[in-house]
């Protein structure tokens, strides 16, 4: 029973990562109508943040959640600007490609420049284990899900609870009547991009102590991100935290349990979810 | 599917380059040498996970291989036309099948080297195979080679699963680590290890008590460490068997879990001096590990990597020093054959005894074309005890060049 507990909490760490993520893909899809396939890099490009930050000026980890973040934030902002904003009249399609192309771009730059082996990090905080009555586990993985959890309620805060969520919600799910009310939904959409942005880059600061920082850990990652955001509900903001932490949760458990499908349990649940509830769990029929 | 996200732009880089050749012109080639002079191939990981610890450094080892040559022999040379191309293969076996067969076929390549990826390099062998053109395998683990696929243009240089299971299961089990847990990638290579990991263990007394096959890639091993840290009876060393970024992540989570407290060692199965930069000396300080090779072993060695660092900017692998062996074992054995005509250079190099700044005490198997030499059992240095840059590792035992490698296996006939 421990074992199975602490399983799952591990589980509840890892979801925390894929939760955070799928967030940032959510509001994004919701609000702009792209499907952000540059999201695994700008976890790649926090990670690295953090890296940098702790090598060349010496700044902690502290500084790097505070900083990383906010920087990546604008630049999202930028890319949004310069260049989805002028392709998001056209097919989707052109989106997926421009943000799948950025990807391979920040991708083989930092390769290029950090080579492709995985960079160490230092600034590692939390080096204890904390013991949590049932059983220990690492500090700082509490702590990460602890960040992860606490964004995630905020942001559904911030949704639910504020004029600025009110509006983004009725631009997510009704762009055309929201418009229809006068609201100016355009300005909105900068904003939330880059929102969605630093959530990722959020992600890779805090993977940084515990994963290893190269130029494809995002790549590696971002397909099993799909795969939650497929399940909870494309552009669905609970359904993308759900699924975040239900997807971690079974490959722990799936891991200890039937370690045979631990490579496939994410698509199988993906193919099942789709078959049955072709919106994902949380997600409503969109109406032509 | 999950691959094909992150094949990058590289096949855009994937551009074979010319280099090392002096531009000698038409003509001026020997009688007995083909196609007007030798063309050495090296087919490797220019962009992907592998492309530090071999890659774009395995070519400019196997250049620097040929200046060296024309260098010691000058006018005596076989011949003055001696090129070095290059392509990347991205580990997968269908395109380093392609690129072997356009270096072989269309670029008139008299031997390929390096080939990371065990799937790969065993892609390579069977057109080795075909076209009668030599392949001297470096990058790759699998026994497969001088095995069940051997066959007699493909040579094994520089290590093989067999080597680095039997040294490290076999001499940590003897040091007292009985109980293994062994963590191992799903794929090829990772099933390999298992397999020879945990034979090396049983019959040096010890016993594997747990194993898990772990997705690929994967960046949460926390589930794996927390199932041998709680299993009965107790492991006494954990055997990882992960790769690059696989490698840094469980490594890292191993520390967090702080399996070490609870007496549970870390043994790795494959690990060179970019893992242990990427991870981070200080947290594998007293790890164990086999290796072929490494940089400050003796002076020799010493020297050499002086001279690639020279060159390129980094400390060389094992892989880049074989690479530099196989290239100039190969262009003395053309010298000595007076030919390129890959039997008869096979023949000169078949049971050749050698010692290089790679391989000591070395021989080329005959049976099995098995290249045995001295292998090391090292532990990673504490910060404390490094005196110099990249100086993480302390040798612990030479393991004998007879007992480094398996006696030639009755699967391989070379026909």
């Amino acid at each position: 029973m421990t074992s199975f507990l602490q399983q799952a909490f591990n589980g509840l760490v890892s979801g925390g990562f894929y939760a955070l993520l799928a967030l940032g893909l959510a509001v994004i899809f919701g609000m702009l109508r792209v499907v952000n396939f540059a999201h695994g890099a700008l976890y790649m490009l926090g990670a690295f943040g953090a890296v940098v930050l702790s090598d060349s000026l010496g700044l902690g980890f502290w500084w790097a959640l505070l900083i990383v973040p906010l920087v990546l934030a604008a630049a999202g902002m930028l890319v949004e600007r310069l260049l989805v904003h002028r392709l998001a009249a056209l097919d989707p399609l052109y989106n997926f490609l421009l943000t799948f192309g950025i990807a391979l771009v920040c991708q083989d730059l930092m390769r290029m420049k950090y080579g492709s082996h995985s960079q160490p990090y230092a600034g590692a905080p939390f080096p204890g284990s904390l013991d949590l009555g049932l059983f220990t586990f690492p500090t700082y993985q509490v702590f990460v899900l602890c960040v992860a959890a606490v964004v995630c309620l905020a942001v559904w805060l911030l949704l639910t609870r504020t004029r600025i969520g009110t509006v983004v919600r009725a631009a997510t799910e009704r762009p055309e009547t929201t418009r229809a009310f006068g609201i100016d939904t355009g300005r909105w959409v900068t904003p939330v991009f880059g929102f969605g942005a630093g959530l990722a880059a959020l992600a890779g600061v805090l993977a940084a102590p515990m994963r290893a920082v190269n130029s494809s850990m995002g790549a590696d990652l971002i397909i099993i991100v799909f795969a939650v955001v497929v399940i909870g509900g494309l552009g669905s903001i609970p359904g993308a935290v759900t699924a975040g932490f239900l997807i971690g949760m079974l490959q722990a458990l799936g891991n200890l349990y039937v370690p045979v499908l631990s490579q496939t349990s994410v698509y199988l649940l993906m193919a099942v979810v789709l078959l049955v509830r072709p919106a994902g769990l949380f997600g409503k029929e969109e109406h032509a | 599917m999950r691959r094909s996200w992150s094949a990058p732009s590289a096949a855009l880089a994937a551009i074979a380059l010319l280099a090392g050749c002096g531009g000698g012109g038409p003509g001026s080639g020997g009688g007995s040498i083909s196609d007007d002079g030798i063309t050495l191939g090296v087919l490797t990981d220019l962009s992907g996970v592998y492309a530090d610890l071999a890659g774009p450094n395995a070519v400019k080892a196997v250049e620097m291989a040929v200046d060296d040559f024309k260098k010691k022999h000058g006018d005596k040379a076989v011949t003055k036309n001696i090129s070095v191309i290059s392509a990347d293969h991205q580990n997968k076996p269908e395109i380093a099948n392609t690129k072997a067969r356009e270096m072989y076929d269309r670029k008139k390549t008299d031997a390929i080297f390096d080939v990371p990826t065990s799937s790969a390099a065993l892609a390579v062998a069977t057109i080795a195979g075909q076209s009668k053109r030599l392949y001297f395998n470096i990058g790759a683990a699998t026994t497969e080679l001088n095995g069940k696929s051997c066959n007699k243009y493909t040579y094994g240089w520089a290590y093989d699963a067999y080597m680095l299971a039997n040294g490290t299961g076999t001499e940590v089990t003897e040091h007292g680590d009985r109980n293994w847990y062994l963590i191992y990638p799903d794929y090829a290579f990772g099933q390999d290890m298992e397999a020879k990991f945990s034979t090396a263990i049983k019959s040096a007394g010890g016993e594997v008590v747990g194993k898990d096959a772990t997705p690929f890639p994967n960046d949460n091993f926390s589930t794996f460490l927390l199932k041998a840290s709680a299993h009965k009876p107790k492991p006494d060393v954990v055997g990882v068997m992960q790769a690059g970024g696989d490698l840094v992540n469980v490594v890292k989570q191993y520390q967090q879990f702080k399996l070490k407290d609870k007496d549970i060692a870390l043994a790795v199965g494959l690990m060179f001096d970019t893992d242990i930069k990427s991870i981070g000396q200080k947290n594998l300080a007293g790890t164990r590990y086999t290796t072929a090779w490494f940089w400050n072993m003796d002076d020799k060695a010493k020297q050499w990597s002086a001279r690639f660092k020279e060159r390129t900017g980094v400390t060389p692998t094992f892989d880049h020093a074989a690479n530099y062996s196989a290239a100039t074992q190969y262009l003395e054995a053309v010298q000595r054959a007076g030919t390129d005509k890959a039997e008869d250079v096979a023949k000169t190099l078949d049971g050749m005894k050698f010692d290089d700044v790679f391989a000591r005490n070395a021989e080329v198997r005959k049976e099995d074309h098995r290249v045995v030499h001295d292998a090391y059992l090292v532990q990673v240095k504490e910060p404390a005890e490094s005196t110099e840059e990249d100086d993480f590792t302390k040798l612990v035992k030479t393991i004998p060049a007879d007992k480094a490698f398996a006696a030639p296996s009755p699967d391989c006939t070379m026909g």
